[in-house]
């Protein structure tokens, strides 16, 4: 029985349709679990109870609740709006962030695809999500989300590079650009790299909350100065799609913060074999740990300034993650 | 090798469906009546060529046309574009009166590059290994054999960056200096 399923999901498309399927199915359960989270801890930060009747205990169900409210409702299109493009948009915000998930490392050969190039590629292919952005925004035809969407991708540009400078201190330590190689690195080392490469972990987790435009970053979608930046003229369905997005996209964040810095499916002490099963396990809680700090940062900091945001990213991260490269390098070639 | 072998192997039906998008989108660029969606279908044509670069095993190189620019030019493309004027709809001053001689360049350009591909190659079939170029031979071949150049490359580079700068960089009168102070 067992021979006969693994010889099925040997198959190139079979197995194509599972990994598919998989992947539609946690984009969805992640972007409710984190979004309750979110709810919830907002809620207890505030003093407020939050969510309580749907579902019946601790209102569980109302993220459930929600989703079916959001694909009852119409798809509305402005009358002024360049439609192909407003439709297309938050598809293409919701694939950029999708195909993240290929190259996470659940567990010891738990991945969709060990790319050769796993980091770059991820770091390539959420830049889509950036086009997404700005066609969401231009393509509204309304002066918020233009604003929203020009904001964004102001902020983008400026985070992409010290988020990309923040890696490569780990890709020279690892030797590899492979997701499943740098762990398996770190298990080689015996140690999570943040403990050298805390200066890159640092700013890793600033440019990530940038990119994922959550508080202290959130100008493009600042309620109190644009409605809701570039998803202001959305509904539905369409809405729902910016909103996984948006959570998916902290999940996979975190869990590459979590793969390239702090051993991702790895504890220090448990055997090989307990990996096996332990592995998804272990990282969904280093990722929970992560993202639990960002909802708890959102309560705690106030909103930049547009311009103390660019001169954060273009005169200190920037600086600070080529220093960073240059001392990493140097320490690599002389230890 | 005919036309109906060359079609029977699965990864030619790719290479034509991404060849056909790059072409598709490619037109577009030039014909579109806004601004913006020639840059969305110039994003069409970058995206298909990184296709056919991973079609080739070129992983590498795929990934740094989507980084580069999808993630980078295209998106400032865009911001230059809507920061500037953005009207959604069709502007009917973007048709260009000129088009007898870029259509001669265009022509010109691909007569030269068939040529040079079809007298360097002719009708021998290059087969691809299948398995995507290792980028760590990327790596110690750009640092090794070819570290010169690829110096020379970056030096240019950044000169051309700086020399950027320098052209779009206007001093700023002492009366402006002062109201910037002031703020």
């Amino acid at each position: 029985m067992i021979e006969t399923l693994t010889s099925v999901f040997e198959n190139f498309w079979v197995s194509l349709a599972g990994k598919l399927l998989l992947v539609a199915l946690m984009v969805p359960l992640i972007g409710m679990v984190l979004g309750f989270a979110e709810m919830k801890l907002s809620a207890k930060m505030q003093a407020r109870v939050g969510p309580y009747f749907a579902g019946g205990r601790w209102g569980w169900a109302q993220l459930i609740a929600d989703g079916i409210k959001f694909f009852q409702k119409e798809d509305i299109i402005p009358e002024e709006a360049d439609a192909p493009v407003f439709k297309a948009a938050p598809i293409l915000v919701l694939v950029g962030t999708v195909a993240l998930f290929v190259v996470i490392p659940f567990g010891p050969g738990l991945i969709f695809n060990d790319l050769d190039v796993g980091i770059f590629y991820a770091l390539a292919i959420s830049s889509l999500s950036t086009v997404g952005v700005l066609m969401a925004g231009w393509s509204s035809a309304n002066k918020y989300s233009l604003i929203g969407g020009l904001r964004a991708a102001g902020q983008l540009i400026a985070y992409e590079l010290p988020l990309v400078l923040a890696v490569v201190g780990t890709v020279i330590m690892a030797g590899t650009m492979s997701m499943q190689g740098i762990v398996e690195a770190q298990i080689a080392a015996g140690y999570p790299y943040v403990i050298l490469q805390f200066v890159g972990f640092g700013i890793f987790m600033i440019a990530a909350l940038a990119e994922l435009t959550r508080i202290p970053f959130d100008m493009p979608i600042a309620e109190s100065e644009l409605v809701m930046g570039y998803v202001t003229e959305y509904s539905g369905f369409r809405f729902l799609f910016f909103f996984l997005a948006e959570f998916a996209n902290m999940f996979t964040m975190s869990a590459i913060a979590a793969t390239l810095f702090l051993g991702g499916y790895w504890l220090p002490g448990v055997p090989e074999d307990v990996l096996e099963f332990a592995g998804p396990f272990i990282l969904l809680g280093k990722v929970f740990l992560l993202a639990f700090a960002m909802i708890w940062f959102r309560w705690t900091f106030p909103r930049f300034r547009e311009d103390q945001l660019q001169s954060l990213a273009w005169k200190w991260l920037v600086p600070l993650a080529l220093v960073n490269i240059a001392v990493t390098a140097i320490l690599k070639v002389v230890l | 090798m005919t036309f109906a072998d060359w079609i029977s192997e699965p990864v030619n039906w790719f290479f034509l469906a991404f060849g056909l998008v790059v072409l598709f989108c490619g037109f577009r660029v030039v014909t579109a009546k806004n601004v913006v969606h020639a840059a969305l279908y110039l994003v069409g044509a970058l995206a298909g060529t990184a296709a056919l670069f991973l079609l080739l095993s070129a992983e590498f190189v795929a990934w740094v046309l989507v980084l580069v620019y999808i993630g980078a030019v295209i998106v400032l493309f865009l911001f230059g574009i809507m920061i500037t004027r953005a009207p959604t709809g069709l502007d009917e001053g973007l048709d260009s009166e000129q088009k007898a001689l870029p259509a001669l360049l265009s022509a010109a350009v691909f007569v030269m590059m068939a040529w040079a591909s079809i007298d360097a190659f002719g009708t021998e079939l290059i087969t691809s290994t299948g398995s995507p170029t290792a980028t760590e031979l990327l790596g110690q071949s750009l640092l090794g054999r070819f570290v010169i150049p690829f110096e020379i490359v970056g030096f240019i580079l950044l000169a051309a960056l700086v020399g950027g700068i320098t052209v779009a960089r206007r001093d700023l009168t002492p009366a402006e200096e002062e109201e910037r102070s002031a703020v």
